[in-house]
């Protein structure tokens, strides 16, 4: 088999991501939020504090561990949401035609035309900040992408021999869409749901440093940017590490689903390319 | 050309109505009004008459049906009502602020295609040379950064160490303010651009009709100019399109950033006011603009592409 550079780089990194926030009571050196002591503020990185102090003299090798938990709880979850909804409306859009059809394609069309930031930031200034406020705002918003794929792979795939002789033999109409078209369309549903926790990751943090999604004093790489602007002149590695780790995390993803795409979904464009 | 374009702008009512109507129904079932918003700042006690009053004259106790149909009439004759912090006409504040936005998303795209399309071509021409690979890690670099943090970066190196720019502000139309915030905006689009115009290069590259026109004998310049140019351009036009309405979305963490005065923060300041007339605006002008683009798009593919409007 190939060696996939993109695949093993991209796993690599969001693996590391992980480890850091799974593990990140024995790994992180004091408690990400009651651990302030302002005698530490805006102390450099160095052999105590490895990724410096903020202005409440927080250590931030600490904090960002503990808010990988926050971007991979949100970047999970809410893509979960997303792809659960683009899938059933794409499936049941493509499989039965008609009216339903009309209706999952009117709908997918006007969520295309808001973009998702903007829509989450709407759905955000209802709810009170916070996590289950967030999950709940990009969930919502990003299916559009997944409902067209499931609907466009549905179609194809419903015309098959195997979908046809399923119905000859007395399937039922959910066993056929769960056991003979969904594993059959599974592979790009999957590339895009990577890429999508990728966008996800990003949108919590973007979100968090309006001071609209996670608030301070929880550990968010979003709100750790926010409170870092303000120090930019004077500490600029408050800045670095909590931008750098939210990169990394999303460029893991997006390598992943990159290589992912190579091997589920290959008669994609991009393999040509 | 006339009838695509005008069927083109047809399509884009029914999507607007539902735009409207979304939002309508988002904002009327929000939980806290901003009666008791505006004065829950933790010094003053709320007061239930001052909210019932407050309520009542911006018109919040009326049956749903009721504002509904006002709502869409008043969206008809771009009535977007009053402001409820500065009491004001929405259509005003919008109006104030749609000029930066523009001057901010175009100055990003721009930066965007100047660099990322010819990225692109180059990479596709030597596929597998380092000039490829090196524009394609930058490509999949550019779109996993988060633009404030970028933004910040660029605004510690450029604007506090080297003071080349500006590091935030509007400063009336003096284009070095423009600098900072349209790189970090432009950054990701960039990226996906490049990677774009490479794959739509690379497949019309193996079309039948490319070989056909070398076998023709035509120049390798004719061959890329006539056939590989044009028919790669659609492919580009069109992530240009769906590319800009991501722009205007992140536009608005940008904004905030480099305290720019555009449509993107004031929607994040009436977001964390709840002043909702004016949030409703926002996302109606943003997504208005977003629909114009696409349909300008459509219109550019098929003046390029004329297969397209026959379709």
């Amino acid at each position: 088999m190939k060696f996939r550079a993109n695949l093993w780089i991209g796993g690599a990194c969001f693996a590391l991501v992980v480890a850091g926030g799974v593990f990140a009571p024995w790994f992180a050196h004091t408690d990400p939020v009651m651990d302030a002591n302002l005698m530490n503020a805006e102390v450099p990185p160095g052999s105590e504090f490895w990724f410096g102090t903020d202005a409440q003299g927080r250590d931030i090798y600490s904090r960002v561990l503990y808010g990988a938990r926050i971007s991979l709880t949100v970047g999970i979850v809410s893509q979960l949401i997303n792809t659960i909804i683009g899938v059933s409306l794409g499936l049941s859009a493509g499989y039965f035609g008609g009216w339903w059809d009309d209706f999952v394609n009117g709908l997918t069309n006007m969520m295309l035309a808001i973009p998702s930031l903007i829509f989450a930031l709407a759905i955000m200034a209802i709810l009170s900040p916070g996590l289950t406020s967030l999950l709940i705002a990009l969930g919502l918003t990003n299916w559009s992408f997944t409902c067209r794929l499931t609907r466009a792979a549905t179609l194809s795939v419903k015309a098959m021999g195997y979908v046809e002789a399923a119905r000859s033999l007395g399937y039922g109409t959910f066993r056929i869409m769960a056991t003979q078209i969904l594993p059959n369309i599974a592979g790009p549903i999957i590339v895009i749901g990577t890429l999508g926790m990728g966008g996800a990751v990003l949108a919590e943090a973007s979100l968090s440093f309006l001071g609209l999604g996670i608030r301070p004093p929880f550990p968010s790489w979003g709100s750790m940017l926010s409170d870092a602007r303000d120090q930019i002149s004077t500490a600029p590695w408050i800045s670095i590490f909590p931008g750098l780790a939210i990169f990394l995390t999303v460029l893991g993803l997006n390598l992943l689903g990159d290589g992912l795409r190579d091997i589920l979904d290959p008669h994609s464009r991009t393999r040509q390319a | 050309m006339l009838p695509y374009v005008f069927r083109r702008l047809l399509q884009a009512i029914p999507i607007l109505l539902a735009v409207a109507a979304l939002i309508f129904v988002l904002f009327s079932v929000i939980p806290g009004n901003f009666a008791s918003t505006q004065m829950a700042d933790g010094r003053s006690v709320v007061d239930a008459a001052t909210i019932a009053r407050m309520n009542e004259q911006f018109g919040l106790n009326d049956p749903l049906h009721l504002r509904f149909a006002k709502y869409i009439g008043d969206l008809v004759t771009f009535d977007l009502g009053n402001s409820f912090r500065t009491r004001q006409p929405v259509v005003w504040a919008l109006a104030e602020r749609l000029w930066p936005s523009l001057q901010l998303a175009f100055a990003a795209m721009f930066f965007a295609i100047v660099i990322g399309v010819p990225l692109g071509f180059l990479a596709a021409l030597k596929p597998g040379s380092w000039i490829d690979m090196l524009s394609m890690i930058f490509a999949v670099s550019g779109l996993s950064l988060p633009m404030f943090w970028l933004g910040l970066l660029l605004m510690y190196a450029f604007a506090l160490t080297l003071g080349w720019f500006p590091s935030f502000g509007y400063g009336d139309g003096d284009l070095r303010y423009i600098v900072l915030p349209a790189i970090a905006l432009g950054v990701s689009p960039l990226a996906l651009l490049a990677r774009t115009s490479r794959a739509a290069v690379l497949e019309v590259m193996n079309a039948d009709f490319i070989r056909t026109a070398r076998a023709k004998g035509a120049s390798e310049i004719r061959v890329m100019r006539w056939h590989v140019l044009r028919n790669a351009l659609v492919i580009v036009l069109t992530t240009l399109g769906l590319q800009f309405g991501s722009v205007i979305g992140q536009a608005v963490v940008v904004e905030k950033l480099f305290a720019w005065p555009g449509l993107g923060s004031l929607l994040v300041d009436s977001v964390t006011l709840r002043d909702i007339p004016v949030v409703q605006g926002c996302i109606l002008t943003i997504v208005l603009f977003f629909l114009v683009v696409n349909i300008a798009v459509d219109v550019l593919c098929a003046v390029v592409d004329p297969r397209i409007k026959y379709s």
